[in-house]
């Protein structure tokens, strides 16, 4: 295509990456692709070739290769003797932090629902706004096509994100320290990103909704902006509140203290970064055995060491499980409201 | 030719207690060029979107190309084009990518959407312009794009709604040519909403007059204003030149008056502003015009006066509201 009629460097840049990408195989193409394929393939290709994208990208970029400074320049200091996970050296790439820097996780935990707001906040109400939703709903199509094939292929573009950087992580860490992961560190760093996966998609799922809900792209946007606000700083306030309120006195039972730390609890892990921080701590530091409180009765006599697979994953199972419902029920709501829409020109 | 491939019976679509669209029925034969004309907010485009099946009627039933639109909306929206009003297009592609996105939803491969795209984008004047982005595009381009795009799936149908807002005169008038000729070239069904009346009248073969939910009136213009004055009487205007030449007028007048009076059917006759208005229960222009010269009179202008759309719509939609 000849994108080169304006200087503008929009122009230039974004026909540079759709044309590295998919639209120009689209058009030259013999083979008849099911309509359901065709809008997946523009939307990944839309939202590669936007500027949101390529700003996140870059951000992301920059702070995962920052972690990735700060761990290999400390990852020395980091190995003690008697460390149970001294035989997950691996491992610590995605975790340890000198304290000026987070760790690799940590920037996930952060930047992901920013990835996941971005990429969804304007799925549907920017299609209506600017009067294309009625003209493709006139296609031979299926209404659901539009939201699945939005859904699916903001997801492909996020797994293929985190799993090209997850791997570059690993990749450079192998450089850099010599070391081959083992099978077992390779699996767990999997893992960890399927379930950055599932967390960025939890916020894609919220701002699709939103995109659903408000008419205005803007307004979805402020609204997703606020809810990861509300659950990110304010909720950890309230949740302090609560605490101050209902502590225990200080000659408490063990019982009580008990039941106080499992309330906390509970209240902590509504948030989706919560069970995100749970799950990926549980998955990269093999060591970790309990979520929860454990009283010295049940550590007594135990040899400090890692958990095999199975057994970090039936840990986090909870966990994972809160965050694809929290996942499906966001997405589950949006198509609903969606499909019962009437579409109108704007 | 005379295979209908809109049938709409009985159509109802309420919205809580709001009738949009009442008992509607409507049929179109196939290669007609129909109007739906009514003001804003009649239930046009409701009834658009029940036939593309894009909602449900409350009752009643659609049928498209003999297909239901209600149980069957893809097949339906496979053979019918439907240009929204306001089309939107994607503002960070070309014309052609736009188009052969559309293209390639009707099973078309890229190549074939690309050729044909290319096709239909010189067939409607805007070649030149296919590898802009639809952003710079003005708004009878984007009407023109919204055409091609419409036509790429080859419908058998194609709906437009209020396809000329926002384009200049001369801008429509191309447009809805465009429109005609595309229509009886490849004996395409055309289905027009607007409450555009003039550029409706030009090109319908039949329209169809649409008010509050409820279709009023539907046929030819000529039918449309033969049933709707059907009581009401002809009105002939006169104009005479005088051959005395700077006589007073109003002795001829007081004559002609006179003898006019005794032509049959004639039931009233007025001087206004130098001419005569004659109410007539029939046509009587010829009787008019040879009592006039027989009388040695300068006719140097008769005209019957033609009900057009405008005095239909505004006839009918007076009826309209006198009947809520």
């Amino acid at each position: 295509m000849n994108d080169t009629v304006t200087g503008k460097q929009q122009t230039k840049l974004s026909g540079f990456f759709s044309n590295l990408l998919i639209r120009k195989r689209l058009e030259t193409d013999d083979e008849v692709v099911h309509p359901f394929r065709v809008v997946v393939y523009k939307e990944i290709s839309d939202q590669v070739s936007s500027w949101r994208f390529i700003i996140l990208l870059f951000i992301i970029a920059l702070t995962c290769f920052g972690s990735m400074y700060t761990a290999l320049t400390n990852i020395g200091s980091a190995v003690r003797a008697n460390d149970p996970e001294g035989t997950f050296l691996f491992l610590k790439l995605y975790t340890i932090s000198d304290g000026t820097l987070p760790s690799f996780f940590v920037f996930i935990s952060f930047l992901g629902p920013l990835l996941g707001i971005s990429l969804g906040f304007d799925t549907v109400n920017s299609e209506q706004t600017k009067g294309t939703l009625s003209r493709l709903m006139s296609q031979p199509i299926h209404r659901d096509y539009l939201i699945n094939a939005k859904f699916l292929a903001a997801l492909t573009v996020i797994s293929v994100l985190l799993f090209a950087l997850g791997f570059l992580v690993m990749g450079l860490g192998i450089i850099m320290t010599g070391l081959p992961p083992t099978p077992e560190e390779f699996w767990r760093v999997v893992f960890f990103i399927l379930v950055s996966i599932l967390y960025v998609a939890f916020w894609l799922n919220l701002a699709i909704l939103f995109s659903v809900t408000f008419r205005q792209p803007a307004t979805s946007a402020l609204a997703c902006i606020a809810v990861w606000l509300f659950l990110t700083v304010f909720y950890n306030i309230i949740v302090n509140l609560i605490a101050k309120a209902i502590a225990p006195p200080e000659m408490a039972t063990t019982n009580q203290v008990f039941r106080y730390q499992e309330i906390i609890l509970t209240l902590m892990r509504i948030l989706p970064g919560e069970l995100y921080t749970d799950a990926t701590t549980t998955l990269l530091m093999p060591s970790v055995r309990s979520l929860g409180p454990l009283t010295m009765e049940q550590i007594v006599g135990t040899i400090p060491g890692p958990l095999p697979l199975g057994q970090s994953l039936l840990l986090v199972w909870p966990q994972l499980t809160g965050l694809i419902a929290a996942t499906v029920l966001c997405f589950v709501i949006s198509y609903m409201t969606f499909m019962r829409r009437e579409i109108r020109s704007r | 030719m005379t295979e209908n491939i809109i049938e709409l019976t009985d159509l109802t679509k309420q919205y809580g207690s709001f009738t949009a669209v009442d008992n509607l029925n409507l049929t179109i034969r196939k290669g007609e060029i129909f109007g739906l004309l009514g003001p804003n907010g009649a239930g046009k485009t409701t009834t658009i979107l029940m036939m593309l099946g894009l909602t449900d009627p409350t009752s009643g039933r659609v049928r498209v190309c003999g297909i239901d639109s209600t149980s069957n909306p893809i097949e339906v929206k496979r053979r019918v084009g439907y240009l929204p009003e306001n089309v939107g297009f994607y503002d960070d592609l070309t014309g052609l990518q736009n188009l052969v996105f559309t293209g390639r939803l009707n099973n078309l491969s890229g190549r074939a959407a690309t050729e044909k795209a290319e096709q239909l984008l010189s067939k409607v004047g805007m070649s030149e312009n296919s590898n802009k982005k639809t952003l710079k595009y003005s708004r009878g381009m984007l009407q023109r794009l919204g055409l091609a795009d419409v036509l790429i799936k080859d419908p058998e149908v194609i709906i437009l709604d209020e396809p000329t807002l926002g384009i200049d005169p001369s801008g429509v008038r191309e447009f809805m040519e465009l429109i005609v000729s595309l229509s009886r070239e490849q004996g395409i069904t055309v289905l027009f909403c607007s409450h555009h009346l003039h550029q409706v009248q030009q090109v319908c073969d039949r329209v169809g007059i649409f008010v509050k939910g409820r279709l009023i009136a539907e046929g030819n213009i000529e039918t449309l204003s033969k049933n709707l004055f059907a009581g009401t009487p002809y009105i002939i205007e006169v104009g005479l030149g005088d051959i005395s030449g700077g006589k007073s007028d109003n002795l001829s007048a007081e004559k002609i008056r006179e003898f006019l009076k005794d032509v049959d059917g004639i039931t009233n006759v007025e001087l206004k502003n130098g001419r005569f208005v004659i109410e007539s229960l029939r046509d009587a222009t010829t009787d008019i015009s040879r009592k006039i010269v027989e009388a040695g009179g300068g006719l140097n202008f008769l005209n019957k006066k033609e009900y057009g759309l405008d005095d239909i719509y505004y006839r009918y939609f007076e009826g309209g509201e006198n009947n809520e």
